[in-house]
């Protein structure tokens, strides 16, 4: 069912009695091409390049719970591709086109809104290097622009300019950056694979992996075997326990993010805005909450809940900028489990087993990269080598050294 | 018109009249009343207009819960958006308007956006907007952005303020109805340290609200009579006016309690106060929220709950109506009609979804078993129903009853299930509740009220017993008890016109079936396709009945439908609050060196360095700009000499007899032959063979060393040593102790500075180079017996000294310094010289030490000894960090010396195209070298030790620049050294 | 969080800084001739469990202990709580 304006228009007049699934529900086959585990943004993605780009349409996806259960329906809804270093700028770049084909692509609404991205900055040195990231981005056609703080003083001028700790010397925006209706990218994709005859089955939760002499040949769920000739894992926080089933250990530590929004409220921001000497990230959604977020809790932990620190951490970060919203009323808090990699850099790789493979290490960033780490885990898995944009994802760089750290900070995840 | 709708009773004090306008309306309410109950006192039913379709909506609640009318409280600044008029406490000189209109309330031009519904079903904007692509930017959007959203806020400041505390009790009792006094008498009576918490103004919950005796006086004189004991008892705290907004691990409580709200202004007070209460074991006493059922047009102004029917009658003196109606699917929703009744307000029909026979007689009341309402009429206020048998019946008031649902909410915030309870029709506690949380009356499903006080008591002396204290025998105290009776009747199926669920966001009967048709059948996928429960009240009346309709049409049970856990906060809590006192200024604390003083009355200007304020430069009249008194700095320091405060560099005392071999672990280079009066550079790598961290470290005495650590990683190597220290090496005697804010410390630097220092170290201590070389260092005193720690070493290049004092002389010692250096023309220096000679000497600092880069990239390699282990040494030799085009780190001079340099400037080959691909590396750190007369910089660029002479394009396109550069040596400045050692 | 100092009693998570595994601990010995994968999977490999974790917080707002704290991933519930170089040393690190 192709949804237009007209399609609308003609249900409004019929009573709204004519929509359809927008995904069928069907029991699992014996056999797939492929089955991707985990029905989040990144697995659905992958299910529907898989199907529209490489033709590979005897596709599962394995869902434990609901589809875009996962970080893709508990996140703050940014897109960017304001990165600097060559294992990650052309790969985030491609994502933010994806994006912006998306909707005519899939014939879904996601309300990609390219309401631009700012990030501030509070310091000379921090001033450089984000001239060293605006350069690294206009350098790779992703478009930057640097502000003075007399330029955001005119834009912005709910800012604090005058009474800040650390005053706002100027920032970075990201022009094409913006926020996206973070559920239906998931909905989005999963309509986009189940019409292209991918197989969507929820509430279907992988125990164990069917590995002989060294290759992957299916997976043990609650709704009993799946053969498969490959199985691509695509869990983001649950990542080490489904890879445990494999017998493998990551480069990956699981922990919460914390996430909030405001009361509705009329326009109040017009983009994402980010803190530079803090933890704040803040967008306003297209129903006028205020979404934000800052840091991870930062101990290892599988529980969807944070505690209160992090949460005053980040209002004060809020109102260290933006002293206006001290009577806006946070509404509702969420926690997701973030794959929190050793560099901060992503994962699309195979693995020492045969068939198997792996995407995952996203940190608190994978939202954006949705479509594109679809297409190159789906790219992966039709041809057998990395997609260009992403070779350098790999799960064996830490032996190597090619360590991909955009922030510097080592290998501790949750400084990341 | 003035309180047209008041009525005898309740416990407002008629003695006092409060005014307050309601959209620029003077109106009058008396203090006890919320500006809902006053509102409906006044007569005013609309108060509001809905998210989606701007439908006309009025009072429905009278809890934290309301959905429909929300006002924008107070003006100016103090404006507050989004506010329950239900709970805001009325107080003189109220102002109140409406929101989410254009134009007026009454004629809101967005209205005709309802008739627009049939197009605007359950997730419609999914499919459409997309066409042009470029449309939805720039004119969708904008569009829903500007109808959709609720108040607004002022975009001034928040002139409030918000403290914050800390509280300690062995239980915490969340709410104080029946349960929760009944329950803190008990445990305060054991003598047991209690907290007991209510969001209400007025302690007593439902006691305040019905007709129920206890122990044979009214249930709200009972409250009153509880609340005084507990007040007169030293370990009970009474919180009022406080809500528990969120259960966090291990028996931590966050509260916001509303201190000014109910005054007319702060008074310089903190507005609220958000604690956080440590609690050994706490008892959810948080009572029920009644429910509605849908039915066509059941959102009209004048269709509401029937408890805060009730409630508004009881407690607050008021009608509602004139002639009421109910609608109940249970025995509780007659008593709405009883009480009233009994006030002489007109009950026009009591309709029960069940057959049987009436539970009450009321005079002139329609009493209709089995009834089902289908639709209502009145635009702007409830004129009359329909029932499904056609019967028209006039009533401007309708109360609805579709039973209780326990308030489980804190018992999910650990991520605990509740489990459905059939008897109820409702989900009750499950069995993992957050540690140390137990559940009593309404909440943990006992709805009747002598059985509610007895839970109260029976749990709070389990607890306090459990907790080692002497549970008090008294009784329970009683009341008339009556069963909860009630049948499931979820939403009327006859209607033909829309019910709605999601009073908030517009989402009715229909939007549900549709989700479901559409396959969005989990509760997740639900409220996340229709907005349903993701309003400004959470669902705390919708989400029940909405999960039972997409039972009804998966035909599964409710409990295998789901259910939706809450999270925190409970009821929104503002931004300020959250964030207390740590904004402005005070966001982050700020440390002062210890010269700070003297640098003010000294005309530096200051710049945040961290939490650090350093001063950056010191103007001197006539000077233009700072690059005037930078270059001058850097000039007369290059010439004579200069002094900087640089007592922000991290100081960490090590002592132990095996301290050496310590240092040995932690340092690239070798420090096992490093001799008493003597520093060495050190570098520090962390384990993953990344560059960390530089300094110095001197050796004092036989096992006693001072290591210097950058100003950003003080506290973080610090953290590191100890980790060390105490995980890795545990066998050593080592002992470590930071001084950073101990010791004072200038740098001394220049040509002058050996001849200033001799002027006031004490007995002729010996500065000459043969007693106190480079990379000297010496205990002594000063300025007559002052203790001071003397170091040979330079960051300028110069010959210079560090020189530390004990941090409380060091604004006098900034003071004696300046002035011994007076015959010599001392300057003091800031952090700009301070940056531009170190870049004219080629040192690495921050933004070469970046966490990216390794020992060979920042050309000291030379410093990781290959004889022996440190932190990081093994990782640091993985291939791809050491790669023959590996960057290196070089200086950088203009080929046309009149050209600035720009720091995160990008290297290109020439003749090649500006694009990543052909990236050479980057600018780190530029300046103005006044002493070569041009712009120089240090930056990282491939094999760039190998490629000196070479010119290179240094791109800016951020910054619209575009240089020709020279790769050269990063050392600009005295490339041998001889100056240092001189 | 509530962290049960062996020496402090009772004190806020919020006064602590987390590091991570308690495997941290046990830093390889890098004279051996497959240093370079010991330091491999010590530095950048975990276990990650759903469940019992030993790992090191800092008292950095306190006495500067190193703790070894063991933690349910799931509930947060904290089992044990010791002094990091007293398990440094019963796992036989020296010097």
């Amino acid at each position: 069912m192709r949804y237009s304006a007209l399609k609308i228009l003609k249900e409004g007049l019929t009573g709204n009695k004519g929509w359809k699934p927008v995904w069928r529900e069907p029991e699992p086959k014996k056999e797939y091409d492929v089955i991707i585990i985990g029905g989040g943004g990144h697995g659905l993605a992958t299910a529907y390049y898989l199907s529209k780009v490489y033709g590979v349409t005897n596709v599962a996806v394995l869902e434990k719970g609901w589809i875009g259960s996962g970080n893709v329906g508990r996140n703050t809804t940014i897109i960017r591709s304001n990165y600097m270093l060559p294992g990650n700028q052309p790969f985030y770049e491609m994502s933010l086109k994806l994006w912006e084909g998306l909707e005519q692509d899939f014939n879904y609404n996601a309300m990609v809104s390219q309401r631009s991205i700012l990030n501030l900055f509070h310091s000379d040195g921090q001033r450089d290097a984000f001239v060293r990231r605006a350069n690294a981005m206009m350098l790779s056609d992703a478009g930057a622009e640097l502000a003075d703080a007399a330029q955001l003083r005119r834009e912005l001028p709910f800012l604090d300019f005058d009474n800040a700790r650390f005053p706002i010397k100027g920032g970075l925006y990201q022009r094409r950056g913006g926020t996206v209706r973070h559920d239906a990218v998931a909905w989005g994709f999963a309509r986009g694979a189940d019409m292209n005859g991918v197989d969507i089955i929820q509430n279907c939760e992988v125990t164990g992996f069917h590995i002989e002499n060294g290759v992957c040949t299916g997976v043990e769920t609650n709704k009993g075997p799946i053969k498969a000739n490959k199985v691509a894992s695509c869990v983001a926080g649950s990542s080490s326990r489904v890879m445990a089933l494999a017998g493998m250990r990551l480069p990956i530590e699981s922990h919460v993010l914390q996430a909030f929004v405001t009361e509705g409220l009329k326009p109040t921001l017009p983009g994402v805005i980010t803190f530079g000497a803090g933890h704040f990230y803040v967008s306003q959604s297209d129903k006028g909450g205020l979404v934000f977020g800052g840091d991870i809790d930062g101990y290892n932990t599988y529980a969807q809940c944070g505690n209160l620190p992090v949460v005053e951490d980040v209002a004060e970060g809020g109102m260290a900028i933006m002293p206006m919203i001290g009577r806006a009323r946070l509404l509702r808090s969420w926690g997701g489990l973030m794959d929190m990699s050793m560099d901060g850099s992503p994962f699309i790789d195979k693995t020492h087993v045969e068939g198997l493979f792996f995407n995952g290490g996203w940190c608190y960033g994978g939202f954006k990269a949705t479509p594109a780490s679809g297409y190159c885990y789906a790219h992966l898995l039709a041809k057998d080598e990395p997609h260009p944009n992403a070779t350098e994802m790999r799960l064996d760089r830490f032996i190597s050294g090619h360590i991909i750290d955009e922030k510097g900070q080592g290998n501790q995840p949750n400084l990341h | 018109m003035s309180q047209t709708n008041r009525i005898k009773g309740g416990l407002v004090d008629r003695s006092q009249t409060l005014k307050f306008t309601f959209n620029g309306k003077s109106m009058q309410g008396h203090p006890g009343d919320t500006l809902a109950s006053a509102l409906l006192a006044n007569g005013q039913k609309l108060v509001g207009r809905s998210f989606k379709y701007h439908r006309p909506r009025g009072i429905f609640s009278a809890g934290s819960y309301e959905p429909n009318a929300l006002v924008e409280l107070r003006t100016g600044a103090h404006q507050e958006p989004n506010t329950r008029a239900t709970v805001a406490e009325l107080f003189d000189g109220l102002t109140a308007n409406s929101q989410n209109h254009r134009g007026p309330l009454e004629f809101d031009v967005m209205s005709g956006v309802d008739l627009l519904a049939p197009f605007l079903s359950a997730g419609f904007y999914y499919k459409t907007f997309m066409w042009p692509k470029a449309f939805w930017e720039k004119i969708y959007e904008p569009f829903i952005r500007m109808s959709a959203g609720l108040g607004s806020l002022s975009m001034q400041e928040d002139p409030d303020v918000y403290d914050k505390g800390f509280l300690h009790c062995d239980l915490l009792v969340i709410g104080a109805g029946p349960a929760g006094l009944s329950a803190a008498l008990a445990a305060g009576r054991s003598g047991a340290k209690i907290i007991l918490a209510d969001e209400d103004f007025l302690f007593g919950g439902q006691l305040n609200a019905e007709t129920y005796a206890v122990d044979g006086m009214a249930g709200s004189g009972w409250a009153a009579q509880a609340v005084a004991e507990l007040a007169a008892m030293d370990n009970v705290r009474l919180m009022n006016r406080t809500t528990i907004y969120g259960a966090y691990d291990h028996g931590i409580f966050g509260a916001l309690e509303r201190c000014t709200d109910h005054l007319p202004t702060s008074g310089g007070k903190p507005r609220q106060i958000l604690w956080k209460i440590y609690s050994k074991r706490s008892l959810l006493t948080a009572g029920a929220t009644e429910r509605p059922i849908a039915f066509g047009n059941n959102d009209r102004p004048g269709v509401m709950l029937a408890g805060a029917v009730r409630t508004y009658a009881n407690r607050y003196g008021v009608a509602p109506g004139k002639r009421v109606a109910v609608f109940t699917n249970n025995d509780d929703g007659w008593r709405t009609a009883t009480d009233l009744a009994d006030k002489g307000i007109e009950i026009a029909a009591v309709i029960d979804s069940r057959d049987g026979t009436p539970r009450a007689s009321i005079h002139g009341a329609n009493m209709v078993m089995g009834g089902r309402i289908v639709d209502t009429a009145g635009r702007k206020g409830l004129k009359s129903l329909t029932l499904s048998n056609g019967q028209v019946i006039k009533a401007d008031c309708l109360a609805v009853s579709g039973g209780w649902n326990p308030n489980v909410h804190l018992t999910c915030h650990q991520r605990g299930r509740p489990n459905w309870n059939d008897d109820l029709s409702a989900f009750v506690p499950g069995d993992d509740l957050p540690v140390g949380m137990s559940v009593a009356g309404a909440a943990n499903g006992t709805l009747a009220l002598g059985a509610a006080l007895k839970d109260g008591r029976d749990r709070a002396n389990e607890i306090v017993k459990d907790l080692g204290f002497k549970a008090s025998r008294k009784a329970a105290p009683k009341a008339e008890d009556e069963a909860y009776k009630g049948a499931p009747f979820w939403h009327v199926g006859e209607s033909r016109k829309r019910a709605w669920v999601d009073l908030q966001n517009d989402v009715t009967v229909k939007d549900i079936k549709q989700s479901h048709a559409e396959g969005f059948r989990s509760v997740e996928h639900l409220k996340r396709y229709t907005t349903l429960g993701m309003a400004t009240d959470q669902g705390k009346t919708s989400n029940i009945p909405a999960l039972a309709i997409m039972a009804e049409c998966t035909g599964k049970t409710i409990p295998q439908t789901g259910t939706t856990i809450f999270r925190p906060p409970y009821t929104p809590i503002p931004m300020g609050a959250l964030a207390g006192r740590a904004r402005g200024k005070n966001f982050r604390p700020t440390r002062l060196t210890p010269s700070h003083i003297w640098a003010k009355e000294n005309g530096a200007t200051f710049v945040e360095v961290g939490n650090w304020m350093r001063a950056q430069w010191f103007a001197r009249p006539g000077e233009k700009g700072w690059r005037d008194s930078v270059d001058r700095e850097v000039e007369m320091t290059r010439a004579s000499v200069g002094i900087c405060d640089v007592t922000t560099l991290g100081k960490i005392d090590i002592q132990g007899k095996d301290a050496a071999e310590f240092l040995n672990h932690i340092y690239t280079n070798a420090f096992l032959k490093l001799p008493v009066g003597k520093v060495r550079y050190g570098l520090m790598l962390r384990e993953d063979g990344i560059a960390y961290d530089d300094g110095t470290v001197a050796r004092l005495g036989e096992n006693h060393y001072v290591m210097t650590t950058t100003t950003a990683n003080a506290v973080l190597v610090f953290r590191r040593l100890e980790f060390a220290r105490q995980c890795l090496w545990p066998g050593l005697d080592v002992h470590l102790i930071s001084t950073t804010d101990g010791w004072a410390q200038f740098a001394v630097a220049g040509s002058n500075s050996r001849s200033l220092l001799s002027k006031i170290v004490d007995d002729g201590f010996d500065l000459s180079n043969e007693a106190f070389p480079f990379m000297a260092c010496a205990e002594l005193t000063v300025c007559a017996g002052t203790p001071a720690r003397l170091f040979r070493i330079s960051f300028s290049g110069e010959m210079a000294f560090e020189i530390a004092v004990p941090a409380r002389f060091g604004n006098a010692m900034m003071g004696v310094l300046m002035q011994a250096g007076e015959e010599f023309d001392a300057v003091p220096y800031g952090t700009e010289a301070l940056g531009v000679m170190r870049i004219e000497k080629g040192h690495a600092a921050g933004n070469e030490l970046n966490g990216q880069t390794t020992a060979v990239n920042l050309g000291l390699g030379g410093f990781v000894s290959q004889k022996k282990d440190c932190i990081g040494k093994t990782l640091s030799e993985r291939p791809d960090l050491n790669r023959d085009d590996a960057i290196r780190l070089v200086g950088f001079k203009p080929v046309d010396p009149a050209k600035p340099l720009l720091a995160g400037s990008h290297f290109i080959n020439k003749g090649d195209t500006a694009n990543m691909a052909n990236d050479q590396g980057w600018m780190s750190s530029v300046a103005f070298s006044p002493i070569m007369g041009h712009s120089i910089g240090l930056g990282f660029i491939k094999q760039g030790h190998e490629r000196k002479g070479e010119i290179v394009r240094a791109v800016n396109p951020a910054r619209g620049s575009e240089v020709d550069v020279e790769i050269v040596s990063p050392h600009f400045y005295d490339p041998e050294g001889g100056l240092q050692r001189g | 969080m509530i962290i049960n100092h062996p020496l402090l009693g009772p004190r806020d998570a919020a006064e602590f800084v987390y590091l991570g595994d308690a495997a941290l601990i046990d830093r390889p010995d890098p004279s051996v001739a497959d240093a370079a994968e010991k330091f491999h999977e010590y530095g950048y490999l975990r276990d990650n469990p759903a469940g019992e974790h030993q790992e090191l917080w800092y008292h950095e707002q306190g006495d500067r202990s190193w703790l070894v704290v063991t933690r349910n991933t799931l509930s947060h519930e904290i089992s044990k709580v010791e002094l990091a170089r007293d398990v440094a040393v019963a796992r036989g690190r020296g010097r």
